[in-house]
């Protein structure tokens, strides 16, 4: 044959390659790539300190009714014995003792300590929800979008277009006192929970489109991958197309854009409580925190601290984490 | 040359519209009325350049492009236009194997969950087990067994090659069409995959259509070859008589380019000159006539039909073909005949595509004819 010179050392090379190889090789494992990328992770500094970080904040939020019980003092309990007759905190920075840790709110004399536990709770639930549901309908949307294509693609296309073009802050605005009002009248009391439901459907509403976009975006480009049409040549259908196929490789783009969304949600979730729109006063949050203490920002400096400081931390580390994760993932990209 | 045909295709079509807007401005006739047969256990090659539809051809036999008009039987079923659910039994006797090991692997997926995918998709419960059934297709195609649970990007390129073969081969097919399979290789991993292509064809009895642009793979390889111009088969017929016995002058002039290390020079090359035609708007006539030395004017007014000649066994689309005595051959020998390439002729392509203008003046002895 007329290749027969190269044969020999083909054959070397494949007998080599059957080779049962030595108790070296014996039970090798393959790193996944996502193996690599959490090895790559626990190297880089800034994501180490800034996850060690958020698992602290996180065990704060679920271990807060644990916290009460050890610190004694719930979130709604009120000491006016502590306050001066303008209603301002006895001590300095705002009444801090070893007793109420950061000191107590001016006016209604609640401990600012657990109450910021209990913020951090609801808001990194609020915050966790959104990012989930947004994911989830991102992922489905763009997923379907990318990988069919036609008219489908044209139609969610056009409703992320809709999406987009409606004023977010507008809408939230209009919309959450209407519901509320629709739901428990002019005088009912609003339970907490459905504030916080009612918080996380408008952030689902308005947050999926980012994510879709980029899932189209990602499965467009795999769609034409020759391991794509490997599996449709082998008669796979679309579920297995979706999330066997292309899926797996679209992880890494999914994961950062989440990391990413939950802080914006929980300074969202402030500005939205901020303004008055998110969450009544019964439940403790950040964003009606730091709205309350405006009042006092000359008079008691520290009421404003605490919150800010804790929302800042959290929001931070957050990002950080993002971004340490997205060059863990893709360490081609540069920083 | 014995019983019917495994596969069958007639008049298969591709058409590309081309969009400016919402109206279709044009088409792109990237495949155009092929007719071949492949009988069980054949090899048929298809050569040709980049852009005459060799790739399209492929994709369409395993129906991962739908077909214009034509018709594709296999197994004396038509699959032309078969659905997804129709197309399941047969997706198990007819496989691809793709031309970018790099891309053609998933890469979050492990060799074994790779190789495992036909018989998950499809259902299958081998004997023994999935696993067992992995590795040992694993073996059968020279890799390791216990590599099973490595990912691809620790393979090199020709181990991802194989795997892409053991993949195709997991659900025991009769054919496997092969999509220039070793054209991203190197020249030493060429001559293996093609070497273990051989003995799988043996052992198992598979019949290929090998696709290629690579002439002395194709030699080494297939039974039969076609040779494939914009969108057409210009001749087709057994490797020996193509080889040696070129009737197509397009034939002639691709199997000239392949290098031959016993000359130096370009001795008995013939080049050919200009571009290859646009198939959106493919010249009148015989489509080769913008490029032919013979061109004259019925090459122009009447499309040559590939039309049976040796006592049946090649076919030739040619108005004057050579071996008839009127050929006005130029100079030289073709290379096809003279002792065997030892090295895979990887740059046939490039250099039938005439883009060395430089080289001209000296050996262009055959001028561009446009009528």
């Amino acid at each position: 044959m007329s290749l027969s010179p190269v044969e020999g050392v083909a054959l070397a090379e494949i007998e080599s390659g059957t080779d049962p190889g030595g108790p070296a090789t014996k039970g090798v494992v393959g790193r996944s790539p996502g193996q690599l990328a959490w090895l790559r992770l626990r190297r880089d500094r800034t994501a180490m300190v800034s996850g060690v970080l958020l698992v602290f904040f996180l065990l704060l939020g679920l271990a807060a009714p644990l916290i009460e019980m050890v610190y004694g003092i719930g979130p709604r309990e009120q000491f006016q014995n502590l306050l001066d007759g303008f209603g301002m905190p006895l001590g300095y920075a705002g009444g801090v003792s070893g007793e109420h840790w950061f000191g107590l709110e001016p006016g209604l004399g609640r401990d600012i300590f657990i109450r910021l536990i209990y913020g951090l709770r609801t808001s990194l639930f609020i915050a966790f929800a959104a990012a989930l549901i947004t994911a989830t309908i991102g992922i489905v949307l763009g997923a379907l979008a990318g990988y069919l294509g036609g008219w489908l693609d044209a139609v969610i296309n056009w409703i992320t277009d809709l999406t987009l073009a409606m004023p977010f802050l507008i809408i939230a605005l209009a919309l959450t006192p209407t519901i509320t009002l629709r739901f428990y009248g002019e005088r009912g009391q609003v339970s907490s929970a459905f504030g916080v439901g009612v918080l996380i459907a408008v952030f689902a509403i308005f947050g999926w489109t980012s994510t879709a976009r980029l899932v189209r975006g990602q499965v467009i480009a795999l769609r034409e991958r020759e391991f794509v049409e490997a599996a449709r040549a082998s008669g796979a259908g679309l579920g297995h197309m979706l999330f066997r196929q292309l899926l797996p490789n679209i992880w890494a783009p999914i994961l950062v854009s989440f990391s990413l969304a939950v802080p914006q949600f929980i300074t969202s979730e402030a500005a939205l409580s901020f303004i008055g729109v998110g969450l009544s006063d019964e439940t403790p949050s950040f964003g009606r925190m730091i709205y309350r203490s405006l009042d006092f920002l000359q008079t008691d400096p520290a009421y404003v601290f605490f919150p800010g400081i804790m929302i800042f931390a959290l929001v931070f580390a957050f990002n950080l984490f993002g971004d340490a994760l997205r060059d863990a993932l893709d360490p081609k990209s540069s920083r | 040359m014995t019983d019917k045909p495994l596969l069958r295709v007639r008049g298969l079509t591709k058409h590309f519209p081309v969009r400016q807007g919402l109206r279709a401005t044009g088409l792109v006739r990237a495949v155009d009325g092929l007719d071949f047969d492949v009988r069980p256990g054949e090899t048929l090659g298809l050569v040709g350049e980049s852009g005459c539809g060799k790739t399209t051809t492929g994709r369409m036999l395993v129906r991962l492009l739908e077909p214009t008009s034509g018709s594709i039987e296999f197994d004396g079923r038509d699959i032309t236009h078969a659905g997804r659910r129709e197309l399941r039994p047969l997706r198990q006797e007819l496989q691809i194997i793709f031309q970018d090991p790099y891309a053609s692997l998933n890469p979050r997926h492990t060799v074994g969950r790779i190789v495992a995918m036909p018989l998950q998709v499809n259902g299958i419960k081998p004997p023994g087990g999935i696993k067992a059934r992995v590795q040992e297709l694993l073996e059968l195609v020279g890799l390791n067994p216990e590599h099973y649970n490595r990912y691809p990007h620790e393979f090199s390129g020709g181990q991802r090659q194989r795997i892409g073969i053991a993949r195709a081969l997991a659900l025991r097919p009769k054919l496997i069409v092969a999509d220039e399979p070793v054209s991203a290789l190197d020249v030493s991993i060429q001559a293996q995959v093609v070497n273990l292509l051989r003995d799988l064809q043996r052992e198992l009895g598979l019949a290929f259509v090998f696709i290629a642009h690579d002439l002395a793979v194709v030699r080494h390889f297939c039974q039969r070859v076609a040779v494939m111009y914009l969108g057409r088969i210009v001749e087709i017929g057994d490797r020996a008589d193509i080889y040696e016995r070129p009737q197509h002058p397009y034939t002639r002039a691709l199997l000239s380019a392949i290098p031959d290390v016993t000359q130096l020079g370009p001795a008995g090359r013939i080049r050919l000159t200009g571009d290859v035609p646009t198939p959106l708007d493919p010249p009148s006539g015989c489509r080769f006539r913008t490029r032919c030395w013979k061109a004259q004017d019925i090459c122009a007014t009447e499309e040559p039909a590939l039309i049976p000649r040796d006592g049946g066994r090649q076919a030739t689309a040619c108005h004057f073909p050579e071996g008839e005595g009127a050929g006005t051959s130029p100079e030289g020998e073709a290379a096809g005949t003279s002792p065997e390439p030892v090295a895979a002729g990887s740059v046939a392509e490039a250099t039938v595509s005439g883009v060395e203008p430089a080289g001209r003046g000296a050996e262009a002895n055959v001028e561009e004819v446009s009528s």
